[in-house]
């Protein structure tokens, strides 16, 4: 599985418009109707976003949320060239973080 | 090396993470200790589930938060949401689909600069009400949409 995080982050009059597509499977809990093998859930439980180290958005997610999933939001208070730090950790403790410049 | 113990590594390197962040006062009392809602995501219902992140399940409806969200989805396996909302001092936004057999699907704590505004996507099981809450001065808002699904995306 690749572990990668795609970050755009605008600046326009001191709003940034993040945009952020992740790469995870994303699974819901699902049983095989005919071998009964169960498949266990796998999905990002918490995403952190931090500018200049101070967290902008913390979104915690269920396994409703689709596959390769995509967050946008919109925040004050950072200059062009600033830097943004995305993570998620996921159900099995596996983790992703990437860092950004605000353009 | 076992297993058991990968995990129990992993599990301590991220308490210690969460710990840096407490120690430097970035997270919300709230958010530190309820690492990650597991009653509220289990919950049945939306008002359970609300009542599971909140506190409280009631939310009055608001005109103030807009909702944006397809009429009709094809694939229910991606539904793309938007919330918005002009709502002063918005704290946290959650999702939620009503007839998913875990209706939260997302709930977003907000940082103090951070605009009302959220754009993800979502899945659903079928044709059912998207509920966006918006929790502002220790009060719930909430906004409905009916999305109707042609193929549900919780099955496969």
């Amino acid at each position: 599985m690749a572990k990668s995080i795609k970050v755009r982050a605008s600046n326009k009059k001191g709003l940034t418009t993040v945009k952020a597509l992740m790469s995870h499977p994303m699974k819901v809990e699902k049983k095989d109707k005919k071998t009964g093998k169960v498949t266990p859930a796998h999905f990002i439980q918490t995403v952190t976003c931090e500018h200049n180290g101070k967290a902008v958005l913390t979104a915690e997610w269920g396994a409703a949320i689709s596959a390769n999933p995509y967050l946008s939001f919109k925040f004050n208070g950072a200059k062009v060239g600033d830097s943004l730090k995305i993570s998620w950790v996921d159900n099995k403790g596996e983790n992703a973080s990437v860092d950004a410049k605000i353009k | 090396m076992n297993s058991k113990r990968r995990t129990l590594l992993k599990g301590s390197l991220a308490a210690g993470a969460v710990g840096v962040a407490v120690s430097a006062g970035l997270l919300a009392p709230r958010t530190v200790l309820a690492a990650w809602p597991k009653s509220a995501f289990s919950a049945k219902g939306v008002d359970a589930s609300l009542s599971e992140l909140y506190g409280s399940g009631d939310a009055s409806s608001s005109k103030s938060i807009k909702l944006k969200a397809p009429d009709i989805a094809e694939n229910g396996a991606v539904v793309p949401v938007t919330v918005s909302s002009s709502i002063a001092n918005a704290e946290s936004i959650s999702i939620f689909v009503a007839k998913n057999p875990q209706p939260l699907t997302s709930s977003y704590a907000l940082g103090s600069g951070t605009e009302a505004y959220v754009a993800t996507r979502i899945k659903m099981g079928k044709t059912s009400d998207v509920v966006a809450v918006v929790k502002a001065g220790g009060k719930l808002y909430s906004a409905q949409k009916e999305v109707k699904v042609t193929i549900g995306g919780c099955g496969g």
